[in-house]
């Protein structure tokens, strides 16, 4: 647009001096035909309204030249824009003739010693000038001339920094998976599985092989070995060691080997970025400028951490002084940040950062760390659970050793006196020593445009169906994917299990099952010894929700009450009395007394449209098939007490 | 009134049994999660409870063994199947990170990301013993327990 606006600045003063005079003209000549302008521009030539005949021939001059002149002006342009283009298609030809010559110079190489290579490539070039000759017409002739010198010295010094082997990105993979997570690895799996023998390349930005994240910010954290950060190895709940990685090394093949390998397997290539996509072509290109032909291809690409504006706009000392936690590498940076400062501030009240908090908050206990964690929201976890359980969350996360900084706005960060200072909204400041931003997360969806694919608005992630295709031979799983539930509406979850399970399913529908998103994935999350809890379908606070709670019996007291502070015991026996009252009646509002009970474990189910769309299993587990049962068979059902009556809570 | 509402029950509150209405399942379901045998009597491949086994750099020789055990029609099953699993434990002796040599823990090592019911189960299957149909409980134990976080 910019273009056509400098084109017309250029043009305009040529254009108007003649249309203006051609005004005058018609005007003269009577053949007013009501078009003319009403507003004559006024600015015109100071050749005026003289009469006279041989004013006419000096306009008619006039007119001749400044035509003439507009067309060499024309023509130069054109013949300049012919000449650049013809100069474009020479430089990549000779590129493509460079790569063929680099080919046979690391050839030539390898047999010859290196002294020997130069000579070779000096005949090369005389053959790049061949085919430019060939296109090039009429006025380039001094094009070719200033080809040839260039590629030489070019080709030399490509040819000697090129004589380590370069690792072979394979021309064509039949599975393409763009990313290397879990929803990336989840589909390979899948497709492995189903189609026998298949090659499978995986294209990473990341330098990991395909690893889970979860651990990165809950139990890698409580690991008690020091080498941690090297082994990444963390026990699971049942007391067996593992490692992040999905698989170790000796599970994938060499990419280089996947043409060739008999029963297939899955390559990855590691450090190449994917930054175009030809859909017409089935082909994309990487950040190396090397292209891969696929025959489906998977985007898994997840997303990148959202920041603060005013972190971002704060300047390198506070910049450099941020954590965007998300992978391997930021686990590694932290625990070092971690024992190295005396203050950290997590910024973000939600899923990650609230896990943060309590995992550094644990390590405070030794090391004398201080850990802040901020938020808007009024408890932790204030956009999923509902009041009463986001503020009991926010009391166990506070004694985890977190100080809780409640419906705090940041305003600006300073770099002051070596320390960070937070200035809130509301006049607040905070000091400290290290900031953590764990403030949501971007989807990656750099691709959509090369390769057409439609973005959503409201959620973000490419927008796919309910088989999770975007467009033929095109499917999106993960974080990024925004793709339609059958039962729940469109959405994005960026959940681990959601990105396996969906991963999953790309995987199969890549081999053919076209199968929509079904099976509803879960999630869960553990906040210190008391609190975990699992959790499945949309859990949005905003919701309207019925808490179904075990109440605290004789039995359970001894256990609870050593977790309960003196008001609870209190409230205990308040709640002896309404026990006797059926149970059938709903408590209307949650009172100032059941706020402090013991929210020991239950289920919350979140309602839309008298549906139930969201539960929450807080404390009671291996009841997830139940759970997934209900919200498949999205049904009204008038007494939600019955239907907490199938999880039995009271049961261990 | 609040949003939210809040109900304490006792355990003899839930005593008696629910009354909601639950709807029936259809047990060929395509849309749903497939347990170890197919509808169609084929083997599920992707099914969770195999871990990566039908998928890894031995996952060929994996899926002859276990057909083959799996039709088997001998007395004691898999007998037949000797010639395969024999190929199959050399394949995998190329990859002890893999595929860890004990004997009885070849494969539940190496399947340490599933739950551990369901992998014991696949074990006892190829190792001959008496093979359950496992399409009803499969698809309970896919999902990570908690504190389990485990990628399928």
């Amino acid at each position: 647009m910019l273009k056509c606006r400098t084109v017309w600045k250029k043009l305009a003063p040529l254009a108007r001096a003649p249309s203006t005079v051609c005004r005058q003209n018609v005007k003269r000549a009577g053949l007013n035909n009501g078009r003319t302008p009403v507003h004559v521009p006024v600015a015109h030539m100071s050749t005026g309204f003289a009469g006279g005949g041989w004013d006419n021939q000096l306009y008619i001059l006039l007119l001749g030249a400044t035509c003439v002149g507009g067309g060499i002006y024309v023509y130069n342009l054109i013949k300049e824009d012919q000449q650049r283009y013809q100069n474009r298609m020479a430089q990549i030809l000779s590129r493509s003739e460079k790569a063929a010559i680099e080919k046979t110079a690391v050839s030539i190489q390898s047999e010859l010693s290196e002294e020997l290579s130069p000579p070779a490539e000096a005949v090369a070039p005389g053959e790049t000038t061949e085919p430019p000759q060939v296109i090039l017409t009429e006025p380039a002739g001094e094009t070719p001339a200033t080809e040839p010198p260039k590629p030489q010295p070019d080709i030399v010094a490509e040819s000697v920094g090129s004589t380590p082997a370069k690792p072979k990105v394979p021309s064509h993979a039949p599975y393409l998976l763009i990313g290397g997570g879990t929803a990336s690895f989840a589909a390979a799996r899948s497709i492995r599985a189903r189609d026998p023998g298949a090659k499978v390349l995986i294209v990473t930005d990341e330098p990991d092989l395909p690893y889970m994240r979860p651990p990165l910010s809950k139990e890698l954290w409580f690991s008690d070995d020091p080498s941690v950060t090297e082994t990444l190895r963390f026990k699971q709940w049942n007391g067996k060691e593992r490692s992040i990685y999905f698989q170790p090394p000796s599970f994938y093949i060499n990419s280089e080997e996947m043409d060739s390998s008999e029963n297939g397997g899955v390559a990855v290539l590691t450090g190449k970025k994917v930054v175009h996509m030809d859909v017409r072509g089935n082909k994309v290109k990487l950040d190396d400028d090397t292209e891969i032909s696929y025959d489906k291809c998977l985007i898994a690409t997840g997303g990148v951490p959202r920041n603060l504006q005013v972190i971002e706009r704060a300047g390198d000392e506070v910049v450099k002084r941020t954590t965007l936690f998300r992978k391997v590498e930021d686990f590694k940076s932290l625990d070092k940040v971690s024992r190295n400062v005396k203050s950290i501030t997590v910024i973000g009240g939600g899923f990650l950062g609230s896990e943060l908090a309590c995992a550094l908050g644990r390590r405070s206990a030794e090391s004398g760390l201080e850990v802040i964690q901020m938020f808007p929201e009024k408890g932790n976890m204030g956009k999923v659970l509902p009041e009463y359980l986001s503020n009991w969350t926010t009391e166990k996360v506070k004694k985890e050793g977190v100080k809780i900084i409640s419906e705090a706005l940041v305003k600006s960060v300073t770099y002051k006196d070596d320390r960070l200072e937070i200035k809130l909204k509301d006049g607040r400041l905070v000091k400290t020593d290290h900031i953590i931003a764990a403030v949501g997360l971007e989807p990656s969806v750099d691709l959509a445009k090369s390769a057409g694919l439609e973005v959503d608005s409201d959620f973000g992630g490419y927008r796919v169906n309910a088989e999770l295709q975007a467009r033929s031979n095109i499917w999106v799983a993960g974080d990024a994917a925004c793709f339609y539930d059958i039962r729940l509406g469109r959405r994005r979850v960026e959940h681990h299990d959601h990105a396996v399970v969906s991963g999953r399913l790309a995987g199969e529908n890549m081999t053919g099952a076209n199968k929509p998103y079904w099976h509803q994935s879960m999630f869960w999350s553990d906040l210190g010894p008391d609190v975990g809890y699992e959790a499945i379908g949309i859990i949005d606070s905003s919701l309207p929700t019925v808490g179904v709670f075990a109440k605290a019996t004789a039995k359970d007291t001894p256990k609870a009450a050593t977790e309960q502070s003196g008001t609870g015991i209190r409230s205990e026996s308040e709640t002896e009395d309404t026990a006797i009252s059926p149970v059938a009646s709903p408590t209307s509002a949650p009172t100032e007394e059941q706020h402090k009970d013991d929210y020991g474990k239950g289920v919350i189910f979140y309602l839309r449209d008298k549906v139930v769309v969201g539960i929450i299993l807080w404390n009671v587990f291996n009841r997830m098939p139940v759970a997934r049962k209900i919200i498949k068979d999205g049904e009204e059902h008038a007494d939600l007490n019955e239907v907490a009556k199938l999880f039995n809570i009271h049961d261990d | 009134m609040s949003k939210d509402r809040i109900i304490f029950v006792t355990k003899e509150d839930h005593a008696t049994p629910s009354s909601a209405e639950l709807v029936e399942e259809d047990p060929n379901d395509p849309y749903e999660e497939q347990g170890l045998i197919l509808p169609s009597g084929e083997i599920n491949w992707n099914c969770p409870c195999l871990g990566g086994m039908a998928s890894g750099p031995c996952g060929t020789e994996f899926k002859d063994a276990f057909s083959c055990f799996q039709y088997s029609k001998e007395e004691v099953k898999g007998t037949d199947c000797l010639e395969q699993f024999r190929v199959m434990q050399e394949c995998m002796q190329h990859y002890p990170e893999l595929y860890p040599q004990e004997d009885e823990k070849v494969l539940t090592e190496q399947s340490s990301e599933t739950d551990q019911t369901s992998q014991d189960s696949a074990l006892a299957e190829i190792s001959g013993a008496n093979m359950t149909s496992t399409t009803d409980h499969v698809s309970d134990t896919t999902e990570p327990n908690t504190k389990n976080s485990v990628g399928h």
